[in-house]
């Protein structure tokens, strides 16, 4: 049974105040907070079995070698991969990007073509903005509707036998729209073109499944979804895998070396160069552990709840827009207050202890097709309550008191 | 004034002041009063870089003494410029220099000198010491 008081009792930042009053944290969709459970495996990895994996003969190097594979597991499980070597820890989402882009610098030619979509993240931006310049391939984009959803009719025209890589958002960041990433991935598949999702909004609101969606890559970071930061994964088929080549040397990824030539590891680790962050990827595993006892079931309805109160109350506030009115989308919020700033909206709620984000939220093309210099963004977790939307609510009242 | 003395009667003016909200809502009125820039001056040039809300800052020299203007899109980062802007407007080039900002920490905006601030508060003040030093350099 979902009891949102009993799982507030697991996330001790919670129990916080800033500025003197109760933390309101509505900026998940930047980083979500972590519950003890998780603490709790990171302090015991440090205090009990510290060392480094894959080498070492004695038992604490073995124990934290099968600590660390077994979170491999546990996240293959979780997005339903065919074989846990198709699960790359990386330090997150960018770092997962970049390493496929990297890779495909050696397959695209020039005139081959990319297609991203108007909603993406910097970090979905600019990496293939990088790639076309070594390559010589042409970045296309989907445009957006008014609604802040992707215009299907358009990426049908810009898909072509040129077409060789799709890479799409699964759920902005900024807007918190849910693409139609079914339909993106299936006319991708009916040109020979490799689709990569950007997952790291999605998966802390649902759960998905590689092998149902059919897609050659999916990323997620692991500080989305209540586990550390600078932890990440990378899911790509098993043949996009052993096609790409290394994106680091060193240790770790090689089978033998000398001089002449090294010959690279197996999967996964020709992609894990170097000592990984092994303490954050056991957590990752815990924090999809504790996600799953949750249930996203019951997550998803929660927070659609939260979604639906939030959208109604401040909707009430005169002069308040929210921009992304998808019908399909998670629990985020991106508003303004006619004739105020965002800065200065959030600036005045962090005063009040509630966290938001302000700004462009790193999809600066959002903005400007808006024709603004950014939202505030509130963003919900399935630990927050409708008191504390209650809070944001008074709180932008008040702000827009001040400022107008 | 010596901008010590301006610095001072600017901790005292906000002494004043029982919580942030009427520190805050003094900012505003300050951010709503100024007009602080010309128009021919709001230009891309004269953007810093860094800064969540856009922030437009124009300096001249007359009588050997430096004057600024500068203008927002937000209105809280108005109204830091224009407690700046009294403090280190009509001083001497060397003086703005030899300055510190303490003043900043203790009328109660510390948090708006941290790096990660997105008003950009420390770009403002390092543009101003940087024309400071530029104008310093050409009386030399």
């Amino acid at each position: 049974m979902f009891n949102v008081e009993d799982i507030r009792k697991d996330f001790p930042i919670l129990s916080r105040q800033v500025n003197g009053k109760p933390l309101v944290y509505f900026d998940n969709a930047a980083t979500s907070q972590t519950p003890q459970q998780v603490i709790d495996v990171i302090v015991d990895y440090y205090s009990n079995y510290n060392a480094n994996i894959h080498r070492g003969v004695h038992a604490l190097s073995q124990e934290a070698t099968d600590k660390y594979e077994q979170a491999r597991h546990i996240i293959q499980k979780h997005f339903n991969a065919r074989f846990a070597h198709e699960i790359i820890f990386t330090s997150g989402t960018t770092h997962s990007i970049n390493l496929v882009a990297n890779g495909f610098s050696s397959i695209l030619n020039k005139g081959d073509e990319i297609i991203v979509s108007a909603l993406e993240h910097h970090s979905n931006i600019v990496p293939w903005q990088m790639l076309c310049e070594r390559t010589g391939a042409i970045l296309k984009v989907i445009p957006m509707n008014q609604e802040g959803e992707l215009i299907m009719s358009e990426y049908d025209k810009l898909i072509s036998n040129n077409t060789k890589l799709v890479f799409v958002n699964h759920i902005s960041n900024a807007l918190g729209t849910i693409n139609p990433i079914e339909y993106i991935i299936e006319k991708a598949h009916q040109v020979g073109a490799a689709v990569l999702i950007d997952g790291a909004q999605a998966c802390p609101h649902l759960k998905p499944d590689v092998q149902a969606l059919d897609v050659d890559f999916y990323v997620a970071s692991a500080h989305k979804m209540c586990g550390p930061t600078g932890e990440g994964m990378l899911y790509g088929k098993e043949a996009w895998l052993k096609k790409l080549p290394p994106y680091q040397g060193g240790g770790e990824m090689i089978a033998e070396v000398t001089f002449e030539k090294t010959t690279y590891a197996e999967l996964p680790h020709k992609f894990e160069a170097g000592t990984p962050n092994i303490c954050g990827g056991i957590a990752f595993g815990a924090a999809i552990d504790y996600m799953n006892a949750i249930g996203f079931d019951a997550i998803s309805k929660y927070e659609h709840e939260l979604l639906e109160y939030a959208t109604q109350k401040l909707l009430e506030i005169e002069g308040l827009k929210i921009y992304g009115t998808s019908k399909n989308k998670t629990s985020v919020i991106s508003f303004n207050l006619k004739g105020i700033h965002p800065y200065d909206v959030g600036t005045i709620l962090d005063k009040m202890g509630i966290a938001v984000r302000t700004g462009h939220h790193c999809a600066q093309p959002i903005m400007d097709y808006y024709k603004i210099p950014g939202t505030v963004r509130a963003s919900f977790a399935f630990y927050n309550t409708k008191t504390e939307i209650d809070s944001l609510v008074a709180a932008v009242k008040k702000a827009r008191l001040m400022l107008s | 004034m010596s901008i010590n003395d301006i610095q001072n009667e600017i901790i005292d003016e906000f002494s004043m002041f029982e919580d942030w909200e009427e520190r805050y809502q003094y900012m505003i009125d300050l951010g709503k009063d100024l007009p602080l820039i010309e128009d021919q001056f709001k230009t891309d040039s004269n953007i810093i870089k860094g800064c969540q809300s856009k922030v437009w800052v124009h300096a001249e020299l007359k009588d050997d003494k430096i004057f600024f203007t500068a203008d927002s899109d937000a209105i809280i980062t108005k109204g830091i410029i224009a407690i700046l802007i009294r403090v280190f407007s009509n001083q001497r080039p060397k003086d703005i220099i030899e300055s510190n900002t303490d003043f900043i920490e203790k009328i109660g905006l510390k948090e708006h000198l941290s790096p990660t601030r997105a008003n950009g508060l420390v770009s403002m003040i390092k543009q101003l010491k940087m024309y400071a030093i530029a104008y310093q350099t050409q009386l030399n």
